[in-house]
C-alpha cells in the first residue's frame, strides 16, 4: 500500500513544531527502503546538514530494516518544511522526487507526535508490539542527544516517547506473547522448565522452523544439542553450524531418553517416534517432563503420545493457533496502548501551550510597544511645545497602558483551563494581531 | 516482559505490609502477655503474617515472585475475611501458659500457614498443567512460574512446613507433660498431626518418584491440605481438650 498523507493544511503552524516525513515496510518496498536507510555515521550527517542549511534547528534520524524516518523542528523562517525536508531526503540519497512514488508519508504537529510514539509502542512495527524498535529508537535519539543535533523540543518529544514504549510494554499484553511458530514452541518449553539453561534439546530431522527453534534455545544457554538427520551429513552440518553434537539415525531410540526438549522436523510419510518409544524413554528419565515441539507435516510423533504423562506434545498446527490466539490478544491490547499515547500525547500539548503562552506575550508586547513608540514619534511632531518631562510622562503612562492592556490577556493564558483552549486563544491571537506575518 | 523494577517494589510494598502487621501482632501480644492463639482474630491474624513471611522467604530463596500477585491478592482477601468474620476481640489475657507453648502455638501455625502455601502453589501448578495440555493458554498462562519452579517452591515450603511441625509438636508434648505429667499422646489433635507428618513425608518421597513427579505429587499435595484444614478446624473445634481457645 502507498501512501502519501499531508496534513499541514490542516494544522496551524505555532511556534513550536515538529515535522517528520518517512516510509516504512506499510508504504515502501524493501528495494527503496534499502535505497533511503542511514547507516549510524549517515544519520548524524544527516542532521548535521540540515541544520547547516538552515530546514531544521533540531533533527533525529531513525533508521531500522523496516523505516526511515526523519523527525526535525524548523529553523525560523522554514517554509514548506516537510517539502524541503523531503527534497533534502532525496537528494542525500541521490534519488529524484519520482523515485519515491508517493511511497513518504509527511506528518506536522501533532500527528507527527502521535506517529512516532505509536513507532515507541510497538503499533506501527511488521510484528504488533515487537520490542527491538524501542531499542532501536533510543539509540537512535541517544546518538543525537550526544552529537548535539537534538535541542529541548525533541528532547522532550523523544523523552516522552522512550517513557511511552516502556509504560506499553508495562503495563499492557501488546508485546507479552510470542508471535513467531518458533518462539512460541521455546516459550512453551520455559513454561514447563522455567530457565532453560543447563537443559539437553535433541533435534531431528532440519527444517527452516526447526533451526529457528534451535536458534531461540541457544540463545537461552540451552545446555546441550543433539541432532539427529537420515542423512548424518547434514546432522553433522546443523551440529556444527549450532554448536551441538551429531548422532546416527540408527542411535535414535538410545538417545531419545536424553532430551527435555526434543523437536522434530523430519520427512516421511509416518510418525517417527512412536508412542510406545517415548513411553520406554520417559521410564529411563525417570519420569521427569520433556517438552516437544513437531514440526513435521506428516507429523513425526504419534498423537497418541500426547496422553503420555509429563509429556508435553505441540505440532505445528498447534503452534500455528497460539500464535493466532496470541495476535488477537495483542490486537485487543490497542485501545489500552491508544490511551497511554494520548495521555503522553496531551503531556507534550501541555507544555507547548504554557511555552507558547508565554511567548506570545512576549511578542504581543514588542508588537504593542513598536506601534506606541510610532504613535508617539508621529503626534508628538504635530505638538512642538511638549516639554522633554511631559514627552517622559506620556512615554511612561502609554508603557503603563500597555502593560494594563496585557495583564488580563497573559493571566488568562496562563490559567486558563484546559491546554486545547490555551493552545486555541494563542493561535487566535497570532492570527487577529498577524503575529506570523513576516515569519513564515 | 515483565517489568523487574515493579516485581521489587511489590516486594518491598509486601515486606513493608507485613512489617506493620508484625506491630499490630506485638501490640496484641504485650496486651496478652503472649502470642495471639487464644481469639479467632488474632489465630488468623498470625496465620496470615506468618504464610506472608513463608511466601516472602521462598521468593528469595527460589528468585521467583511471579505467584506473588496471587499470594498477596489471597492475603489481602484473608484479612478481609478476618475483619469480617472475626471481629477484633476484647484482648483479655488468657491463663498463664508460658514461653515454651507460646513458641509452640507459633512453629505449628507457621508449619500450617506452609502448607497453605504448598497448596496454592499445587493449586497452580494443576492449573498451569491443564491449560499448557488443553493448548487453551490465557494472559495469566503467561505471567504464572514455570511448573518446575512451582513444584520446586510446593516442596520447599512442605519442607518448611514440616521442620516447623517437627520442632513444635515436642515443645507441645513437654509443656502437656509439665503440666499434667503426661505426654497427652492420644490426644486427637496429635494423632491428626501425626496423620500430617506422615502424608507430606509420603508427598515428598513420592515426588521425586517418576509414576508422581509432576501433577499428580502436586494434587496429592493439594489434598494433604485438607489434612490440615481438617486439624486446624474440625480437631480444634470438637475433637481435643487441650486445642480448644476460642
Amino acid at each position: 500500500m502507498t501512501t502519501t498523507v499531508s496534513n499541514e493544511k490542516r494544522n496551524v503552524v505555532g511556534r513550536i513544531q515538529v515535522a517528520l516525513i518517512g516510509c516504512n515496510h506499510r508504504t515502501a518496498s524493501v528495494e527503496l527502503r534499502e535505497r533511503v536507510s542511514f547507516t549510524q555515521q549517515q544519520a548524524l550527517d544527516a542532521a548535521d546538514e540540515l541544520r547547516k542549511q538552515g530546514i531544521l534547528e533540531e533533527a533525529v534520524v531513525l533508521s531500522t530494516c523496516n523505516r526511515s524516518e526523519l523527525y526535525g523542528v524548523p529553523g525560523e523562517g522554514g517554509t514548506a518544511l516537510t517539502e524541503a525536508m523531503e527534497e533534502f531526503f532525496t537528494s542525500f540519497h541521490g534519488l529524484s522526487r519520482s523515485d519515491l512514488n508517493g511511497t513518504f508519508y509527511r506528518w506536522t504537529g501533532r500527528d507527527a507526535i502521535l506517529h512516532l510514539y505509536r513507532v515507541a509502542a510497538g503499533l506501527d512495527s511488521m510484528m504488533l508490539g515487537e520490542a527491538e524498535i524501542l531499542g532501536q529508537l533510543r539509540t537512535a535519539y541517544n546518538q543525537a542527544l550526544e552529537h548535539g543535533a537534538t535541542g529541548p523540543v525533541l528532547n522532550r518529544v523523544f523523552q516522552g516517547a522512550l517513557e511511552v514504549g516502556k509504560r506499553v510494554r508495562a503495563e499492557t499484553e501488546v508485546g507479552a506473547r510470542p508471535m513467531s511458530v518458533a518462539l512460541a514452541g521455546v516459550k512453551l518449553a520455559e513454561r514447563v522448565f522455567g530457565n532453560l539453561k543447563g537443559y539437553v534439546a535433541l533435534i531431528i530431522g532440519a527444517g527452516a522452523v526447526a533451526e529457528q527453534v534451535v536458534e531461540q534455545l541457544r540463545s537461552r544457554g540451552i545446555g546441550n544439542l543433539q541432532v539427529v538427520n537420515r542423512s548424518y551429513e547434514r546432522a553433522a552440518d546443523l551440529a556444527a553450524r549450532m554448536g551441538g553434537h551429531a548422532v546416527q539415525w540408527e542411535l535414535l531410540e538410545d538417545v531419545l531418553s536424553k532430551p527435555d526438549v526434543l523437536i522434530t522436523s523430519a520427512g516421511g510419510t509416518g510418525p517417527v517416534i512412536t508412542r510406545k518409544m517415548l513411553e520406554r524413554a520417559s521410564a529411563a528419565r525417570g519420569g521427569r517432563p520433556v517438552f516437544v515441539i513437531d514440526l513435521g507435516v506428516p507429523r513425526n510423533v504419534d498423537a497418541a503420545a500426547a496422553g503420555l504423562y509429563n509429556l508435553y506434545l505441540y505440532n505445528i498446527d498447534d503452534l500455528g493457533e497460539i500464535v493466532e490466539q496470541n495476535k488477537k490478544a495483542r490486537e485487543a491490547e490497542i485501545p489500552r496502548v491508544e490511551s497511554i499515547i494520548a495521555e503522553h500525547s496531551a503531556k507534550f500539548e501541555s507544555w507547548r501551550a504554557t511555552l507558547e503562552a508565554g511567548s506570545i506575550v512576549d511578542d504581543l508586547r514588542e508588537r504593542f510597544h513598536q506601534q506606541r513608540q510610532q504613535l508617539i514619534e508621529e503626534k508628538l511632531k504635530e505638538l512642538p511645545d511638549v516639554s522633554p518631562e511631559e514627552r517622559h510622562r506620556i512615554a511612561r503612562i502609554t508603557e503603563e497602558l500597555i502593560e494594563r492592556v496585557l495583564h488580563v490577556p497573559s493571566e488568562r493564558l496562563r490559567t486558563g483551563r484546559g491546554m486545547r483552549g490555551r493552545l486555541g486563544a494563542v493561535e487566535a491571537l497570532r492570527h487577529i494581531f498577524g503575529l506570523d506575518e513576516g515569519k513564515a | 516482559m515483565p517489568n523487574v523494577w515493579l516485581g521489587r517494589i511489590a516486594s518491598v510494598l509486601l515486606a513493608g505490609g507485613l512489617l506493620f502487621q508484625y506491630y499490630d501482632l506485638l501490640e496484641r501480644s504485650r496486651l496478652m502477655h503472649t502470642v495471639p492463639y487464644d481469639d479467632l482474630y488474632g489465630s488468623m491474624s498470625l496465620f496470615a503474617w506468618l504464610f506472608g513471611i513463608t511466601y516472602l522467604v521462598l521468593e528469595i530463596f527460589h528468585r521467583q515472585r511471579s505467584v506473588g500477585a496471587l499470594v498477596t491478592i489471597l492475603m489481602i482477601a484473608w484479612v478481609g475475611l478476618l475483619a469480617w468474620a472475626a471481629p477484633v476481640q476484647s484482648t483479655t489475657p488468657p491463663p498463664a501458659r508460658g514461653a515454651l507453648f507460646a513458641l509452640h502455638v507459633t512453629l505449628n501455625t507457621w508449619s500450617y500457614a506452609a502448607f497453605a502455601l504448598s497448596f496454592v502453589l499445587s493449586l497452580v501448578y494443576l492449573v498451569q498443567d491443564a491449560l499448557l495440555r488443553s493448548r487453551k493458554l490465557s494472559t495469566a498462562f503467561w505471567r504464572f512460574p514455570a511448573l518446575d519452579a512451582l513444584d520446586r517452591m510446593a516442596r520447599s515450603s512442605v519442607y518448611l512446613g514440616l521442620g516447623l511441625i517437627a520442632v513444635g509438636v515436642p515443645m507441645g508434648l513437654v509443656w502437656a507433660h509439665r503440666l499434667n505429667g503426661t505426654y497427652s499422646l492420644g490426644d486427637p489433635k496429635v494423632l491428626v498431626t501425626a496423620v500430617i507428618l506422615v502424608v507430606y513425608v509420603l508427598y515428598l518421597r513420592l515426588s521425586r518418584n517418576a509414576q508422581w513427579r509432576g501433577s499428580r505429587a502436586a494434587l496429592l499435595c493439594a489434598l494433604n491440605f485438607a489434612v490440615v484444614l481438617f486439624s486446624y478446624t474440625f480437631v480444634n473445634f470438637y475433637l481435643t481438650r487441650f486445642h480448644r481457645f476460642f
